[in-house]
């Protein structure tokens, strides 16, 4: 749209024509203060604060309902406008409790900084305050009514931007309140509760402690802690979620999650995983020592020095014996790019196997080979929110994905997407549909087929083949198409409607899968048949030429699996995977085979290994994650626990006790500079200014074998499509990587290997039992069902 | 049904039909019921610009208070729209002191009906709604015969009078809100939503009711709109002073000899309504004060009264003519219960949107009641007139000024009144408890 040039406290300012008054002072550096405009959100125009001074008004206007204009002559901050401002304060602050020095908002609250700058100090009312006792909405929304300003950011954030509308205002003039969608007399315990997603986008927005968090509250005062920008582990969106770390006897603990400066690739957005369960990590289960198992079958808390020796000799002495062939390798789908791209470099160099898998959420093989040669037909997230058009088969982004369904939504309200969704189940985005093309079960070949132009299928696609006709014909007419596909495609299939897809102009791609480094896993090379950047084994590459790996195959998860069921798998070495309790695995399989497991916890896995080794997880340490779409992301390490190492450091060291060529596996110490007294920690993350800018031109001295960024090094030099830039990455920011995938060689069949997670929105695979709040809200889930059926069956 | 009062200054216009049984459909056509809609009609393609025209030429202003010209506001009204139009009816008579609409419902149920329709045939609508005011139910059986003998006649439906137009009218009362007397909050209650203000611009005959372009006028209004079509503009305009066209209904009550609804040329001296139309102060006691038009006006002191009843010489005394609801104070009237109880009121019914308003009002209430109970201090009247000052066009929609303003005008007029009383009602035994108010239970 066209400029319009005003004036603005004497300054001029231009900005496109439909900018509201207070976007366009924003982007010119004037801040007008609001506590109910909220951006992206409906106006309320209800708290009076934007007020401003638009000559040739007779009254102050609000700057958030203002368009501006051209010629339009503004004054943003008068004697006349902060008495306004003051005034509206004083009002607020009348029945407000002031109980900053205990509320969890306190230090980060929009009533205390406007009351700071406007000072309404003085108050003048003699009656009593309107009181009213908190409320526990569920285990994870708290609401305070006397600290309410009724500014009703949290009605129109969870009715508009979650599309769940469990609040809303009762009563009217000084009694109105907000109001959760379970009232207190539906309620067998007599008290109100939320019925909804349990986001907490409610809080989020909230610019006082009103609605506070159930894992928070009370906990500390912001400026205790660290505030530490990382990556969720929880889905493959990947959010941005800032950790509040505070100093403990053992380590440093997590003690809040939250969406701090809404500048990740999450923008506004952040679910109840990213928010809340961080928690695992200070579950008492935690293992902190390293495990052996000792000949009378019990797992004995051991030294590290002990343990890592016992596996390092033990897999030295089975690789030589039985040959690397005999020695599996499972990585995991919430390890950092380094980490896994260590670990396949371990087993392929140092373990002299091939046998290598990870859990598969969705099959990016298929998806990188189908691409092949299209990198710049991959979508970012970014592109949900931007996207005209969108076209989701299969999946369910608002339980899998929130933050790709949070944007869908925005995007649909704001700029009218049209969104067409093809799906087994009735999603809950198909309120935001144009089109719901409604699948029979297990239908998605059928309509791959069908698109791909096998007419024949549609009726095992759908009962409805006009509609399914129809539904073809409108997406074939979109251009810039965004392609959202649920790990119900596979293989062929997902190559048939990939390669429809290629036939509209400008169509875009995304698999959804379902951890954080899914699809790094996979793009890293935890697969027995691809190098990293899904090079196949055997074939001449610069990065073959370099690893003196086996020429063979692997195993695959499951071929394994039957290889020690047979008796032929010597080894096994898991690191941060389940895969017993995924691919649900007989124990009595594992009973040859010595398995090393590297966990947080004893899981159905780590059960069986005949060594646990206690591992940090992903909060706990510092390199980078590739979400589902293949947006690269930088982790930083928040939490720590005295006795867990990262992954990274116990693949390091048992490669060590093998007997390693360490510079070979991690290429340290080749920097030529001393690093000026700028010498970082091992796993800090933290990058200060002067280390960004030695690794943005590639200067910086690697002194150390457990330097990630070394691996990262590597990387960047080898793998096809990480043609990373680390600037980018290293100021906390996304950049979008496209998969490089040689042309396809074959395409498995084995659609067994991909096993999706099937999380709802309170589970988190099994990290997600160790999470006490996930496990809250599930109870809570359960108890709200049969206060339903109560409910209902007294009402009949 | 009220007794009706008459008054030989009295101009009957609008209210000419008033204790005739014009609310029977035979009586009103027997009454040149249902005239101007035909005459509309035969203007044949001139039919909307010649009502529209009409409507301007006879100077009539909004009566529901704001006083906006009615033709210019049908015109505002884009003549092609994608969306349905809207003509919508008005009739949440809720200003405290007002009862005009009433009178019409009661007594000329019709007119309504037939002004909607004219409007209708001037913007191109198809529909027209009638909202009641809640504590009005009672009314609504009468109004919805009216409505469905206009059906059986054929007056309202398909094809009216032959015009080839289709024209119906639904019926809707609100649950007892003064906020939704405001327009656009009165298109969210009829919506079924929570009756709250919407954000202006748009305005609503670009964007109202369900999104189309929509014209909103008062009962009264509405149903001035055939009179003038019959009468013409300039005659109806005539009546009134410059700018200020025609009669208009006034409500006075209070302590006057003759209460009651009286129809007066506007520009009428509001001293001569008083003392001669409604027979003076009641037993020949002092007046004190006036509200003039609804309680959210500036109150008048008994210098003040002489002044003509028109929109801008009210504006010029420093208050408004607003609703026409004129309620006259006698000497006995202590101006602080009287400050307490309206506040109280505007306590009651603000919506709670926006902040100046919601917690402005409250706490003008509570320390008014305290002051009224014995426990004021000076420094108490200085807070009244800043929370007033300060709620005085800060806030959503015009609650906050119907609020602010009368109270500011009785600590500003009435200060030394106030003072006194609480120099003279120091710790007494409470006289009232703000539950007792208007508003128990908040």
């Amino acid at each position: 749209m066209a400029d319009v040039t005003l004036i603005v406290d004497g300054k001029q300012i231009t900005a496109p024509a439909g900018t509201l008054l207070i976007e366009a002072c924003k982007s010119a550096g004037i801040e007008i203060p609001a506590f109910c405009y909220y951006p992206g959100l409906s106006l309320q125009a209800a708290c009076r604060m934007c007020v401003v001074r638009i000559e040739k008004q007779p009254k102050l206007a609000t700057a958030c309902t203002t368009t501006i204009a051209e010629g339009m002559v503004v004054q943003t901050e008068t004697p006349e406008i902060a008495q306004a401002r003051k005034a509206t304060l004083q009002l607020l602050l009348g029945n407000h409790p002031l109980d900053c020095p205990v509320c969890d908002a306190g230090g980060e609250c929009e009533l205390q900084d406007m009351t700071f700058k406007y000072g309404a100090a003085e108050s003048f009312y003699a009656e009593p305050k309107n009181h009213r006792e908190e409320q526990k909405w569920s285990p994870v929304v708290y609401f305070d009514r006397p600290r309410c300003i009724l500014c009703y950011r949290c009605v129109r954030m969870c009715g508009e931007g979650m599309d769940v509308f469990a609040l809303g205002i009762q009563n009217r003039g000084s009694s109105a309140v907000i109001a959760p969608n379970v009232p207190a007399q539906l309620s067998p315990d007599d008290l109100a509760h939320v019925d909804c997603e349990q986001c907490g986008m409610c809080i989020d927005a909230c610019p006082v402690g009103a609605l506070t968090s159930g894992t928070y509250r009370y906990k500390t005062r912001p400026w205790e802690m660290n505030h530490v920008a990382t990556v969720c582990t929880h889905c493959g969106d990947g959010c941005k979620t800032t950790l509040g770390v505070r100093s403990t006897s053992d380590g440093s603990e997590i003690v809040r999650g939250d969406n701090r400066d809404k500048s990740g690739i999450n923008n506004d957005f952040l679910c109840n995983k990213g928010r809340y369960a961080f928690d695992f990590a200070n579950h008492e289960d935690r293992i902190t020592q390293p495990l052996v198992r000792q000949a009378n079958g019990e797992l004995k808390p051991v030294s590290w020095e002990i343990a890592l020796d016992h596996v390092g000799k033990k897999l030295r002495e089975l690789r030589d014996t039985r040959g690397g062939k005999s020695i599996g390798v499972i990585g995991g789908n919430r390890l950092t790019n380094e980490e896994a791209y260590l670990l396949q470099k371990f087993a392929r160099t140092v373990l002299h196997t091939n046998n290598i898998d990870h859990h598969r959420t969705a099959d990016y093989v298929a998806f990188a080979q189908s691409l092949a040669g299209h990198g710049e037909r991959t979508a970012s997230l970014h592109d949900t929110l931007k996207a005209p058009a969108v076209l989701i088969v299969g999946g369910d982004p608002t339980v899998q994905s929130p933050a790709t369904a949070w944007n869908l939504r925005t995007n649909v309200r704001l700029n009218r997407a049209k969104l067409y969704i093809a799906n087994a189940a009735e999603i809950k985005l198909r309120r935001q549909a144009k089109a719901f093309l409604q699948l029979a079960p297990f239908g998605y070949n059928a309509l791959a087929a069908y698109l791909a132009g096998d007419e024949a299928a549609a009726l095992s696609a759908t009962s409805d083949t006009a509609a399914l006709s129809s539904f073809r014909d409108a997406v074939k007419a979109e251009e810039n198409l965004l392609i959202l596909i649920g790990s119900e495609l596979r293989g062929a299939e997902l190559k048939k409607l990939i390669d429809f897809g290629l036939t509209i102009p400008g169509a875009k791609f995304a698999l959804l899968s379902d951890y954080v480094n899914s699809r790094g896993a996979a793009d890293m090379g935890l697969l027995p048949d691809m190098l990293p950047g899904y090079t196949p084994v055997g074939a001449t590459s610069p990065m073959a030429t370099e690893y003196a790996g086996p020429n063979a195959l692997g195993l695959d998860m499951l071929e394994m699996f039957d290889s020690a069921d047979r008796g032929n798998l010597s080894a096994l070495y898991v690191v941060g995977a389940n895969p017993v309790a995924r691919y649900s695995i007989d124990p009595a399989t594992l009973k040859n085979t010595f398995v090393v497991v590297q966990e947080m916890f004893l899981t159905e896995t780590a059960a069986l290994a005949d060594v646990v080794l206690p591992a940090a997880n992903l909060y706990e340490k510092a390199g980078s994650v590739t979400n589902s779409y293949g947006d690269l992301q930088q982790v930083s390490k928040a939490g720590d626990r005295a006795g867990v190492r990262t992954d990274f450091e116990m693949i390091v060291r048992v490669a060590d006790k093998i007997g390693a060529n360490m510079q070979s596996l991690v290429p340290f110490g080749k920097g030529l500079r001393a690093d000026m007294g700028q010498t970082r920690g091992v796993q800090s993350g933290e990058a200060d200014r002067h280390a960004v800018w030695l690794t943005a031109n590639n200067m910086e001295p690697r002194l150390s074998p457990f330097d990630s960024f070394a691996i990262l090094d590597e990387i960047q030099r080898l793998v096809p499509g990480y043609n990373i830039l680390r600037l980018q990455l290293l100021s906390g920011n996304d950049q979008h990587l496209s998969p490089a995938a040689t042309p396809l060689v074959q395409i498995s069949n084995r659609r067994d290997l991909v096993v999706p997670a099937n999380d709802t929105l309170f589970t988190s695979g099994t990290l997600g039992r160790y999470s006490t709040m996930l496990c809250d809200l599930q109870q809570n889930e359960i108890l709200r069902a049969s206060n339903l059926t109560q409910i209902q069956t007294a009402a009949d | 049904m009220p007794t009706l009062v008459s008054h030989p200054d009295e101009v009957k216009i609008v209210s000419r039909r008033f204790g005739q049984g014009a609310a029977d459909i035979e009586k009103y056509i027997e009454l040149d019921g249902y005239k101007a809609v035909q005459l509309a009609i035969s203007q044949g393609a001139e039919m909307s610009n010649w009502i529209i025209n009409t409507m301007k030429a006879s100077g009539l202003r909004g009566r529901g208070g704001a006083g906006f010209p009615t033709g210019m506001k049908w015109s505002f009204v884009p003549k092609v729209s994608e969306k349905p139009k809207y003509v919508l009816v008005n009739g949440d008579e809720s200003e405290p002191g007002t009862c005009k609409d009433h009178v019409i419902f009661l007594h000329d149920p019709h007119s309504v009906i037939e002004g909607t329709m004219i409007a209708g045939l001037a913007i191109g609508s198809k529909l027209g709604f009638i909202y009641l005011r809640g504590e009005y139910r009672y009314l609504l059986k009468q109004v919805e015969k009216a409505v469905a003998d206009a059906y059986a006649k054929g007056f309202l439906g398909k094809n009216i009078f032959g015009s080839g137009i289709d024209f119906d009218i639904i019926t809707q009362t609100g649950a007892g809100a003064y906020e939704v007397g405001e327009e656009s909050a009165l298109m969210e209650s009829l919506e079924g939503k929570r009756g709250v203000p919407r954000i202006k611009p748009p305005f609503p005959a670009v964007v109202g009711l369900y999104g189309g372009p929509t014209v909103i006028n008062n009962a009264e209004t509405i149903a001035n709109a055939p009179h003038i079509l019959l009468m013409g503009g300039e005659a109806y305009a005539k009546l009134g002073t410059e700018r200020n066209g025609g009669t208009r209904l006034f409500g006075i009550s209070g302590h006057v000899e003759r209460p009651g609804v009286y129809e007066l040329p506007m520009g009428y001296s509001l001293r001569k309504a008083i003392y001669e139309v409604a027979g003076g102060i009641k037993d020949g006691k002092k007046l004190k004060a006036v509200v003039p038009g609804g309680s959210s006006c500036p109150v008048l002191t008994a210098d003040e009264i002489d002044v003509g009843l028109d929109f801008d010489q009210m504006g010029k005394a420093g208050t408004m003519l607003g609703s026409g609801g004129i309620v006259v104070l006698d000497e006995t009237v202590s101006i602080v219960e009287f400050a307490m109880r309206v506040i109280s009121f505007y306590q009651h019914e603000s919506c709670g949107w926006c902040i100046p308003c919601r917690e402005g009002t409250d706490w003008i209430k509570k320390t008014l009641t305290r002051v009224y109970n014995g426990g004021g201090s000076k420094k108490d009247v200085d807070n009244v007139q800043y929370l007033a000052e300060n709620m005085m066009g800060r806030t959503f929609c015009p609650l906050g000024d119907a609020a602010a303003m009368p109270t500011l005008g009785f600590v500003k007029k009435f200060r030394k009144e106030f003072e006194d009383y609480i120099e003279g009602h120091k710790a007494g035994t409470p006289l009232i408890t703000v539950e007792q108010l208007v508003g128990a239970g908040h």
